[in-house]
């Protein structure tokens, strides 16, 4: 890398996070908006790094219930059963569907729990102002925002499941409270995503071009 | 005040010059790979055309059954809004509220804002509160989850197909045909260039 790295910010110029439009704030620290589309500017999101780990922290913790408890109950005529999300996997896999199997698996379990590791090693490498690999760490972040979406695959399964297999006289399948923390820990990790600022990445890459 | 073919980017804040585009092309950030912006050719047109083929996609996918199941004679059929429904009676109304909101609510506001802004935007006008909109469909956007929907309807049906005959709906294909006009719209739409008449 060259030593000439200008920021936006170094030369005290705001780009809209929204449109794009670069902008010379009326002072410096005054709260300022875009000219163009009226967003809110800010040289950085406002308490990026502390709002970040709040979202992360009550996903960590939501991520426990979400796993142990039911989040499907079917009851057949002759007994009742209660899924957590492995052991609809676990399901799938002994019934022969191993592409699904490895699906369901893949966006329910491995994607949220990457998810939030990833970003735990975001915010950790962002507060030690850690210069190392920066370019890996920004396309880590991208693939968190995009990947994470895929982990609603079972909240949608069980909706369906739930709406479509009411025959009273054969089997009902009913939502169960894993699936409540379950959608919470997605919602909670795209806004942990989205509350953090790639920006900060770049921090100490900016300095020691100093 | 600055030099308008300078653009920030998005993701490491690099300032770098903008440089025409062959049709097609992309513009990446030279030092974190952030896609800057793109070039489409026909973009307004083409955007347009594919909004509104899946507008008329996404009332289908609304109005019609998504799958139905008959066992021993009994039959039981859902549609989307069935399913949000069934999750709300069963107490469930987080879970119901946030599959509305990803499955329904998004991609409506998603298909009416993008004909709201590129309608008039085609026949040479700027509707009012352009920039306003444009800057409410991007917030939206990560919200609106049909793709990952229409996978949780197979990974259900193979969940069922041990247990009764499936009987597929007019609002599985219209939802198969919504996902790939979503996914070309979004592909064929230039934020950019709709920006660029926004007024300062
Ligand atoms: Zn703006
Ligand atoms: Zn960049």
């Amino acid at each position: 890398m060259t030593a000439m790295v200008v920021t936006a910010a170094r030369l005290g110029l705001l780009a809209c996070h929204a449109c794009a439009l670069l902008s010379r704030p009326a002072a410096v620290g005054a709260p300022a908006r875009c000219p163009r589309c009226g967003a809110h500017l800010h040289h950085r999101k406002p308490n990026s790094i502390g709002r970040t780990w709040a979202f992360l922290i009550a996903a960590y913790i939501l991520y426990v219930p979400a796993n142990l408890l039911p989040i499907m109950d079917t009851s057949s005529l002759f007994d009742s059963q209660r899924d957590t999300i492995m052991s609809g996997v676990v399901f799938l896999w002994t019934s022969g569907s191993w592409p699904l199997a490895a699906l369901v698996f893949f966006a329910s379990i491995v994607v949220p729990l990457a998810k939030l590791i990833a970003l735990t090693l975001l915010l950790v490498s962002v507060q030690r102002r850690s210069g190392w690999r920066p370019y890996e760490r920004a396309r880590l972040y991208r693939f968190v925002e995009f990947v994470g979406r895929w982990s609603m695959l079972d909240i949608y399964v069980v909706a369906i499941l739930a709406a479509l297999v009411q025959i009273q006289s054969l089997a009902t399948i009913h939502a169960g409270p894993g699936a409540i923390a379950f959608a919470a820990v997605v919602v909670l990790s795209m806004f942990a995503a989205s509350a953090f600022d790639p920006r900060l990445i770049w921090e100490p890459v900016n300095e020691d071009n100093g | 005040m600055t030099a308008p073919t300078l653009i920030a980017c998005h993701d490491c804040d690099l300032l770098q010059r903008e440089t025409a585009l062959p049709a097609g092309g992309a513009a990446c950030c030279g030092r974190c790979g952030a896609v800057l912006y793109r070039r489409m050719p026909e973009s307004l047109d083409r955007t347009l055309a594919f909004t509104l083929a899946a507008g008329v996609l996404f009332l289908l996918a609304n109005a019609f059954p998504l799958v139905g199941l008959e066992v021993q004679g009994q039959r039981n059929a859902t549609d989307l809004l069935g399913a949000v429904c069934a999750l709300w009676d069963q107490d469930m109304r987080m879970v119901a509220g946030l599959v509305f909101l990803t499955t329904v609510l998004s991609p409506a506001i998603e298909i009416s804002g993008m004909i709201y802004l590129l309608l008039p935007l085609r026949l040479g006008r700027l509707p009012p509160g352009a920039g306003r909109m444009l800057r409410f469909l991007q917030a939206v956007k990560p919200w609106g989850m049909v793709e990952v929907f229409m996978l949780g309807v197979l990974v259900s049906l193979v969940k069922l197909a041990h247990l009764a005959s499936i009987v597929p709906g007019i609002a599985l294909w219209s939802f198969g045909g919504l996902i790939l006009l979503l996914a070309a719209s979004a592909a064929s739409f230039n934020p950019h260039e709709v920006w660029a008449r926004v007024r300062l």
